[in-house]
């Protein structure tokens, strides 16, 4: 039964959630390189929202994601799909993977990068979509 | 061409798009896909004329030997030309037929795509690319057979299309992989040399009927004809080009292209040139019985495939020529007849040619085309079709199996498909003008184009064949035939073929006379064509369905500990049997471990085993939880991190999910007698105890060369990174995660969907009004 409405929690909570993206962004960019990646930064962002969930309730998670878990979901395929496209219209094998350098900030960019990328939207999306769906039919159950 | 199909497949998705900016236009723009296409193959002739064939490489998965390769060749580029232009005119013609249609964006993806399919498919070289592609043409023609989609009979027609094609397309997939198989290439351009060795392999039977059931299922043959009469449930325009131009040619274009490399046997001698010429036979003779036109004509078109296959089946150098003539023959006056049934079902408001009469005074175009387009259809001069059929007698005259049984069969389907011709192209339009639903005037242009043009084609063809010998050339060598002496004319003197042709007329102008006498008596057979080959199918599907409720009533008893016994059960099977018997037993182990190992490890059986025995839910899940933390902890031990880390944040997700729904469950219960808990026991125990042999005989011989030296080798240098996990996951085995990831997709679909129609469920049974309908 979840309860939002305690002090610390809620305080925590508002507090907690812009480090741990920033830790789970932070994650999702070192993965190639140091233990992280797509799937451990989804993960980590999904149990920041859920902690947020809990303190303030659906709707208030709502307000902030702005687009639906679902549509996240569908966003991290669309991603994982579209990174198989470069190789191809370069002529090489589906799925070869294509490193570009992008000049000023010195940053690797890669098609692996946006899979990783879709990995992560993937995970953290079907993850929330199973927490807010269960914490839904709570509420229904609540109510009646 | 590649770029160009594979885009074409986007612009099909940008039908709505261009629907919003174009409107009513957007068919007219659409066509210019095609109309492009068909330029480019038009440029390309000068080589395909020379006797080359064309070959575009292009790898797509090179690891497994798949490429996206095209090969244009004489059959391909006949095939190519005809699904591009009649494409390009079907798509004008349709804009027409469906204006104003609140669903001509969706009708124009689904056929832009198959468009697109069946290109692929004529184009492919590869087998693995050639079956993409045909189960794609299944898929997009079920689409548009149940276009109207709030129709009962058509969305049963195109599920009827759908499982008889698919079906075939399994067999297909089977009979592809043994080709492979026997002729060692997945390229059809080299299987097609190696038919001395595929005639003579010991899978040569098998991969026939494989490959034979698909392109008979896809073709419409005897016994599976039933579905393309029934798949005339679609739009016409769809009718015109699906299910007479093109998608059922497809298993005529496979036998075609497999002709050099697998034809010329007893088996495909006889099967071949018997269902063909049943299947000519069941065509005409049920199309007699029909007077609704576009049923007509649709057995009229199964007719016709049983003639391309039988004579693909004699096999001879005639025959060929006499297949490539009637190929083309046939799909130009099908594709204009089926358009002129379209627009006299537009015009008139009815299908039925006995309700029509006396059209002619008022649509003298339309009458004019349908004149030229069914001369055609019933083999007269001077058009293409007179030509066709005339081959077509003189190859059976000369076949060498059967002989007698196939002419009887071809000449009575010759007499009775030009009785059909006098139908379609008499009944609407000479006698009295009749009241038809809609008050008849003339077809807008668009829509009359379209049937012109392929009409006054095939009258062209006809009266210059000499233009054609050089196009039937370059196929029949595609068939292998590669040195045949082409020369085609209309007037081949008084002999056998052209006697058959005139009895035939008579015979066929006799049946027209009396086609309505002939109608009411075979009307009377009725029960006994009922219990044809559509009977079987649907007393099959009956049993399908009484099999599925019964094994699922046996196996899936929604008892999640039973799906779990049944699980394991049959991993131990498969997995103990491969290590027991297939490798052997190697154990060789010798215990060193430290003590905080020791500890670890007997947290992980105490965790498992306080789970098993805890009397209460909750210290049942904190056991569980003991468990997947140790798990965690073993990790950090042999230096596993991102595993580590991964295990951490699925238990804490975990216990937030269960969290969530522990309250909601039932008091905890025994629900098991304790015979069934030794069983579950002695499961559990089979399942631990193949695990540690599997691990212990893994790790004891290494029998296999280690992958993970590989990985560690080049991720560096080709994934540039250096945390191998990560490498592997995006980069070495994105194919595999990006399964994965749908798999993921799935599950949580699979949740909300579980969840939401469970709450819907549970407020239908209480009347209350849901408080919450807006989505989640």
């Amino acid at each position: 039964m979840i309860r939002s409405g305690t002090l610390i929690l809620n305080a925590a909570a508002r507090l907690l959630l812009p480090l741990q993206l920033l830790f789970s962004l932070f994650l999702l960019l070192r993965g190639h390189d140091e233990p992280g990646g797509g799937f451990i930064a989804g993960l980590v962002a999904a149990g920041a929202f859920a902690l947020y969930l809990f303190a303030h309730g659906r709707r208030a998670l709502r307000a902030m994601l702005k687009v639906s878990p679902r549509d996240l979901v569908a966003m991290g395929l669309l991603l994982g799909v579209l990174s198989t496209l470069p190789a191809w219209w370069l002529g090489e094998p589906f799925f070869t993977a294509q490193w570009w350098t992008i000049p000023v900030i010195d940053f690797k960019a890669s098609t692996p990068l946006i899979f990783d990328i879709g990995v992560y939207l993937v995970v953290l999306g079907s993850v929330l979509t199973a927490i807010t769906a269960l914490v839904k039919t709570d509420q229904q159950d609540e109510q009646r | 061409m590649q770029l160009a199909v594979l885009g074409g497949f986007l612009v099909a998705g940008m039908a709505p798009l261009l629907h919003h900016w174009f409107g009513a236009r957007t068919p007219l723009v659409m066509a210019l896909l095609p109309a492009s296409l068909a330029l480019w193959l038009l440029a390309q002739w000068p080589t395909i004329a020379a006797g080359d064939s064309l070959l575009l490489a292009w790898a797509w998965v090179p690891g497994l030997d798949i490429t996206l390769t095209f090969l244009i060749d004489g059959l391909a580029w006949l095939f190519a030309m005809l699904i591009t232009v009649i494409g390009a005119l079907v798509l004008v013609y349709a804009g027409e037929y469906l204006r104003g249609h609140r669903d001509l964006p969706r009708f124009l993806v689904v056929i832009t795509a198959f468009m697109m399919s069946m290109l692929g498919l004529v184009l492919a070289d590869n087998l693995v690319t050639l079956f993409v592609f045909w189960e794609l043409t299944s898929i997009t023609s079920y689409l548009l057979i149940g276009f109207n989609h709030t129709d009962l009979a058509a969305r049963k027609a195109a599920l009827q299309g759908l499982f008889v094609t698919v079906a075939g397309g399994l067999a297909l997939l089977a009979g592809l992989v043994m080709l492979a198989l026997a002729g060692d290439s997945w390229s059809l351009s080299e299987l097609t040399q190696r038919g001395e060795v595929l005639r003579e392999h010991a899978l040569y039977t098998p991969l026939l009927i494989c490959l034979l059931l698909g392109a008979f299922t896809k073709s419409a043959q005897f016994p599976f004809h039933f579905w393309l009469p029934n798949a005339m449930a679609a739009p016409t325009p769809v009718s015109a080009y699906l299910h007479s131009a093109t998608m059922v040619k497809a298993g005529i274009y496979l036998l075609a292209r497999l002709h050099p490399a697998l034809g010329g046997t007893d088996g495909w001698v006889i099967t071949l040139s018997l269902v063909g010429a049943l299947t000519m036979l069941t065509g005409a003779f049920l199309a007699i019985q029909h007077t609704n036109v576009k049923k007509l004509l649709a057995y009229s078109t199964v007719m016709a495939l049983g003639t391309l296959t039988m004579l693909l089946g004699i096999g001879s150098e005639y025959a060929l020529i006499a297949f490539v003539i009637f190929l083309l023959a046939h799909s130009l006056y099908k594709g204009a007849l089926f358009m002129v049934a379209g627009i006299l079902d537009h015009e008139t408001g009815t299908k039925d040619v006995t309700a029509m009469g006396g059209l002619r005074r008022v649509m003298p175009l339309t009458a004019g085309v349908a004149g030229i387009a069914a001369l055609s259809l019933a083999g007269l001069p001077p058009l293409l079709g007179f030509m066709g059929k005339e081959l077509m007698f003189e190859s059976v005259l000369a076949a060498q199996a059967w002989r007698p049984l196939i002419l009887l069969l071809a000449f009575t389907a010759a007499f009775l498909t030009l009785a059909v011709a006098a139908i379609v192209a008499l009944r609407p339009f000479f006698g009295p003008l009749r009241e038809t639903p809609r008050v008849a005037h003339e077809a807008p242009r668009a829509m009359l184009v379209g049937p012109a043009l392929l009409a006054v084609l095939s009258l062209l063809f006809g009266l210059a064949p000499g233009g054609l010998e050089a196009l039937v050339g370059a196929t029949v060598a595609g068939l292998g035939a590669p040195a045949a002496e082409v020369s085609l004319s209309l007037w081949h003197g008084i002999n056998l073929p052209l006697l058959l042709s005139l009895v035939s007329l008579l015979l066929g102008l006799a049946t027209f006379r009396y086609w309505d006498r002939l109608r009411a008596r075979l009307a009377r057979l009725q029960p006994v064509t009922a219990r044809g080959p559509e009977a079987g199918y649907e007393a099959l599907m009956a049993s399908i369905v009484t099999v599925a409720g019964w094994q699922t009533r046996m196996l899936q008893n929604g008892q999640l500990r039973n799906y779990l016994v049944m699980t394991l059960l049959v991993l131990v099977g498969l997995v103990g049997h491969a290590l027991l018997f297939r490798h052997g037993l190697a154990l060789d182990f010798a215990l060193s471990l430290y003590f905080h190992e020791a500890v670890v490890a007997g947290l992980m059986v105490a965790g498992a085993v306080a789970a098993c025995v805890m009397h209460s839910r909750l210290a049942a899940v904190a056991a569980l939880g003991v468990m997947g933390f140790s798990i965690a902890l073993t990790f950090v031990l042999f230096s596993a991190p991102d595993l580590a880390i991964t295990q951490l944040l699925v238990e804490t997700l975990t216990v937030i999910l269960l969290v969530l729904v522990l309250f909601r469950l039932p008091r905890f219960a025994t629900l098991s007698t304790p015979i069934e808990r030794l069983r579950d026991l002695g499961v559990a125990s089979l399942t631990g105890l193949l695990i540690t042999l599997l691990m212990l005989s893994v790790l004891a011989g290494e029998r296999l060369p280690r992958i993970s030296d590989y990985m560690v080798a080049n991720s560096q240098p080709l994934g540039h990174g250096h945390n191998i996990v990560n490498v592997i996951l995006v980069d070495f085995r994105a194919l595999d995660t990006l399964g994965e990831m749908f798999v993921l997709a799935l599950a949580a679909i699979g949740v909300y969907a579980m969840l939401r129609f469970h709450a819907q469920e549970y407020d239908a049974r209480r009347r209350t009004p849901r408080e919450e309908s807006e989505h989640d």
